[in-house]
């Protein structure tokens, strides 16, 4: 079976911290995830918000290049870009004849066949059947596991977790030594793509968010979306501002604090990388 | 006039999204949990469900007034709406759907000035190198909607930690990325 992976534009971007903690885990595994070649962007919110078609073509176009190069099965670590992709595949499943003109607008051949998977279902996968033999310095802390949006709705289409109290990275951080603390702000919304034109809603957000985990005694928030985490970490400044607290929670991708179970340095999974400085390794 | 003629001559918008996007609002029962749910709904004019509340009532100064709500604009598409909605009604599809209406006559409310640049600042990144380039997203922005000092301190911070590339990382195929932008042009 061949695995693909689409990493998306933040993860090449400002989410580089994410994507290095994905490839350094893979290697820890010996696992070589191989890049869609000439991917695009999904379009992200911005295209569903503007132009219906193009927020299908262009996740179309992603998926038919993966089908073209014999990929069955696509990991997707951005959340946000795993629900495009995911929607997409659901939309032209569901409307052949808008199957039909999507196929006509990339003008490329489309069935649909490739296996789209979130970041905490590969790990599920790939890493944890081997996890125990490789943990070298077991993640000791109190976590806060942070699902957001998009890696548990729409659940009908997702069809992954319990939508109000998933479980899956809670799982999977407990496997690494970590406690999962029971949070309210599981599954509730960052403020997302409103991230630069409506920096005092994203503050507003992301501030409850993390002022629970932190009441809750959490010594960190692990996230499995660049988006969740830009709006967490990057804007905590404005968080504070707006809150006039001083969080100081960090804000750790559920690939960094795995790889630096299994012995892989804080530079190698990107914590260097971070806004909010992570005093724990 | 029979109910049956009546459904063939709606013109609504409530009859247009039920086409469109195949939501129907008169399913709703005004329960409020989409409204409860939804973590913008306090910064909305609207809040869902007294958009769809408006739907129902098929009057055209109802429809105007959802076409240039602010409402459409804030929602960021968290869907926790139509997972907690009893009657499973596909409110952030309704959204999408009277955005690009709003727009398309017009209607936006200019509160949104803000979100809508960020949003065309997005697709014209992807439709000159395939794939964001966040600086030019920024530098774009900046100039759409005139905050020329918002976040003026964070682009030095987010490159000494290598976060802000200089330049953009542009597809192969860029020919047809082009194509699809043109075909799906409106």
């Amino acid at each position: 079976m061949k695995i693909g992976i689409y990493p998306g534009c933040s993860l090449e971007g400002s989410a580089r911290d994410y994507n290095e903690s994905v490839f350094a885990l893979a290697k820890a595994f010996d696992i070589e995830p191989v890049q869609i070649p000439d991917w695009n962007c999904c379009g992200a919110t911005a295209a569903h918000n503007l132009n219906k078609e193009l927020s299908l073509a262009l996740p179309a176009r992603i998926l038919a290049l993966a089908e073209k190069h014999g990929v069955d099965e696509i990991l997707v670590p951005c959340a946000a870009c795993y629900s495009r992709l995911v929607v997409t595949k659901h939309e032209l499943q569901k409307h052949p004849e808008l199957k039909n003109r999507i196929c006509e607008v990339i003008e490329m051949d489309y069935k649909g066949t490739s296996k789209i998977i979130n970041v905490i279902e590969w790990i599920d996968k790939y890493i944890i059947p081997k996890l125990e033999e490789k943990v070298k310095k077991p993640f000791n802390y109190k976590v806060a596991c942070y699902y957001g949006c998009l890696l548990v709705r729409p659940n009908k289409v997702l069809n992954y977790d319990r939508v109000e109290d998933p479980q899956t990275m809670d799982v999977v951080m407990s496997k690494i030594g970590a406690t999962a603390i029971d949070f309210a702000f599981k599954t509730e919304c960052c403020g997302a793509g409103l991230s630069i034109s409506r920096t005092d809603i994203v503050s507003k957000l992301s501030g409850k968010i993390i002022e629970d985990a932190e009441h809750r005694g959490a010594d960190a928030i692990i996230v499995a979306c660049p988006m969740c985490h830009s709006n967490l970490d990057m804007r905590r400044p404005d968080i504070n501002k707006y809150w006039n607290k001083e969080f100081n929670i960090p804000v750790i991708f559920v690939t960094q604090a795995i790889g630096l179970a299994v012995g892989l340095t804080p530079a190698q999974v990107g914590l260097k990388r971070h806004f909010v400085e992570v005093k724990i390794s | 006039m029979s109910h049956s003629d009546h459904h063939i001559e709606r013109n609504s918008l409530a009859a247009k999204v039920e086409k469109e996007v195949e939501v129907k609002a008169q399913k709703c029962y005004q329960c409020g949990k989409c409204s409860a749910g939804c973590p913008v709904a306090e910064d909305m004019d609207f809040p869902p469900s007294m958009v769809l509340r408006m739907l129902q009532t098929e009057l055209p100064a109802n429809d105007e007034k959802i076409l240039k709500s602010h409402s459409i604009w804030l929602c960021v598409t968290c869907e926790m709406c139509l997972t907690r909605c009893p009657m499973e009604i596909d409110i952030p599809s309704m959204m999408d759907y009277l955005r690009q209406k709003s727009r398309s006559e017009g209607k936006a409310n200019p509160k949104a000035k803000n979100i809508i640049a960020f949003h065309k600042s997005f697709l014209s990144s992807i439709k000159h190198t395939g794939r964001l380039f966040e600086l030019g997203l920024i530098i774009d922005y900046k100039r759409q909607s005139l905050n020329l000092f918002q976040d003026a301190g964070l682009a030095p911070k987010m490159i000494s930690r290598g976060k802000l590339h200089f330049m953009p990382e542009k597809l192969k195929d860029m020919a047809h990325i082009a194509k699809i932008f043109k075909n799906t042009s409106k």
